[in-house]
């Protein structure tokens, strides 16, 4: 019983990880059009920036207040980062998918040569405040702090993105984009402003999962960033492109197959299952799991 | 800018689409008043100029709005002018409630006219809470009227208002547009030509993506001859007899 229900919890946490990487990588794909690979790279820029804030910058620190301002801190560097990236290199590029896609994957393999060769390629111990570390009992089970905090942390986000979405004029013009966005253009409304303050949105999403992500492995490492954008890829086809409780379902049901398949089975054979899971999704309702709710759109 | 010259004014568009040149140097110009219709068979490029007008599909050409050149101007600076958009596949959002589709459309500082849409529709406020996916075709026609009616615009696109609709639902969307006209100068694509004769002072006759008629619409419409060469319909609307009308592909119109 214990050890399913740390399987649970643990998957829960993973799956946390895996929506907040993943609902801004749906946000920008479902507005803007746009496939994202350069995300990965705003979740390394989290991660480093929460790291390097926690080590260097006056005031911040491994702990307490001071790690919740390196925490700040890591998030606003992937948010201006994906600022800068949506109105100098994605901006002059809409319509343009082949270019997006290339230029995008060049930011996905420039970051993390860049942070190599900062910081070299070796994993850096990323710090852990006290409040997070050993574990909690629940149900019998020991589950470590890191985890319950990936939950509250995913939790907290999707009530803020629904609330961004139902109760903000910005919130209403990102469904109707998603919709329709030259009739949005046509009703008088800048849509580029929604497509900045979306990518804005999606990089502190994505530098916050860095962050985090960090305390979850314990350590920072310059392709971090890559290796989860795939699984956040997964999720956001899984999940339907244009949900955000899609994406929450979807990050969720991704990480307890995983978590499940490399218990019961072979450590690695969570992956596959994935993959599988993807598959039946594509075979059985090709829109992801919120296909058809198509009143829920990004709701 | 009031008061002198026409309140819109295309002059030589040019629109080219996936090589095919739809717009060949369309010029018209728009009084300050009334209703202007932009007629023609199907294809031949109606709702390419208005499209062209509002900056959604790249063109050639001048266009001034006001007295101003509103040609390098993006389409949501040319709709912030002053200008509510009815587009011929009414562009609803799907997902979002009557009352989200109205809020949407609100343009700052207001006044928002709710009271005006809610008189015309008042259909519109008993569904606020529903999904205007979920509507009909003509109640999806009213909230697409409605809310570019929201607004104090200085010109109204109407682009085939009453195109699919059931007869009694044409009429109601036909008062609309009349009752839109006379606060309003509406440039109404339109095929009945019953509703452009009721509501319409000039017209303006495309085909195959050039001006070949402009003038008051009663003279033309008055023109059996010249509405079967214009036009290709066989008997224009007469005002003693809508109900034998014809619309420009020559089905009956109520």
């Amino acid at each position: 019983m214990s050890t399913v229900v740390l399987l649970i919890v643990t998957g829960l946490g993973l799956g946390a990880l895996y929506f907040l990487i993943a609902s801004g990588l749906s946000l920008i794909f479902g507005l803007m059009d746009v496939l994202n690979f350069a995300h990965g790279a705003f979740l390394a820029l989290g991660a480093y920036g929460t790291w390097w804030a926690a080590s260097f910058l006056p005031g911040a620190g491994p702990d307490g207040i001071g790690f919740l301002l390196a925490l700040a801190f890591g998030v606003a560097a992937g948010t201006l980062a994906a600022t800068l990236v949506e109105l100098c290199v994605i901006r002059p590029l809409y319509g343009r998918h082949r270019e997006q896609i290339l230029a995008t994957v060049g930011l996905s393999l420039a970051t993390p040569a860049l942070l190599q060769a900062v910081w070299g390629a070796d994993p850096l111990t990323f710090p852990k405040p006290q409040l997070v570390r050993g574990t909690v009992e629940v149900l019998g089970a020991s589950i470590p702090r890191d985890r319950l905090l990936l939950i509250l942390a995913a939790a907290a986000l999707f009530t803020a993105l629904w609330l961004f979405n139902s109760r903000t004029r910005y919130g209403l013009i990102v469904r109707a984009g998603v919709q329709d966005r030259a009739m949005v253009t046509a009703l008088g409304i800048d849509v580029r402003r929604s497509f900045t303050l979306v990518f804005a949105i999606g990089g502190a999403a994505a530098a916050l999962a860095g962050a985090l992500g960090g305390l979850y492995y314990g350590v920072v490492t310059p392709t971090q960033g890559m290796s989860l954008l795939i699984f956040a890829f997964i999720v956001v086809v899984i999940g339907g492109t244009t949900s955000l409780t899609g994406c929450a379902i979807a990050s969720v049901t991704v990480a307890l197959v995983q978590q499940f398949a490399n218990y019961y089975t072979v450590a690695g054979l969570g992956d596959i299952a994935v993959v599988i899971v993807l598959a039946l999704v594509l075979l059985t309702r090709q829109g992801g799991l919120a296909a058809k709710k198509s009143a829920e759109r990004v709701a | 800018m009031t008061g002198a010259g026409p309140l819109l004014e295309a002059a030589d568009l040019n629109v080219w689409i996936e090589g095919s040149h739809i717009l060949q140097g369309v010029s018209f110009t728009m009084p300050e008043r009334g209703v202007t219709s932009l007629l023609g068979r199907n294809g031949v490029g109606k709702t390419t100029t208005v499209k062209a007008v509002l900056g959604l599909v790249p063109r050639a050409g001048r266009i001034a709005f006001d007295g101003a050149d509103i040609t390098a101007a993006p389409t949501h600076a040319i709709v912030a002018r002053g200008i509510g958009y009815v587009p011929e596949d009414r562009g609803i959002f799907a997902a979002l409630t009557v009352a989200e589709n109205l809020r949407i459309a609100e343009r700052r500082p207001g006044p928002h006219r709710y009271d005006l849409v809610h008189e015309l529709f008042p259909e519109l406020e008993r569904r606020r809470d529903q999904p205007a996916g979920t509507l009909s075709g003509g109640q999806q026609q009213m909230l697409a009227i409605g809310r570019a009616l929201l607004n104090d615009n200085r010109l109204l696109i109407v682009d085939e208002p009453t195109k699919g609709l059931a007869p009694r639902i044409v009429r109601e969307v036909a008062d609309a547009v009349a009752r839109a006209a006379e606060r309003v100068p509406v440039l109404l694509v339109e095929q009945n030509l019953s509703l452009v004769r009721r509501v319409a002072g000039d017209a303006v006759v495309l085909d195959a993506g050039r001006v070949v008629h402009t003038g008051p619409a009663a003279d033309l419409l008055d023109d059996a001859d010249r509405v079967r060469e214009l036009l290709g319909v066989s008997r224009a609307a007469a005002p003693a007899a809508p109900a034998a009308a014809t619309d420009t592909e020559g089905r009956p119109t109520p």
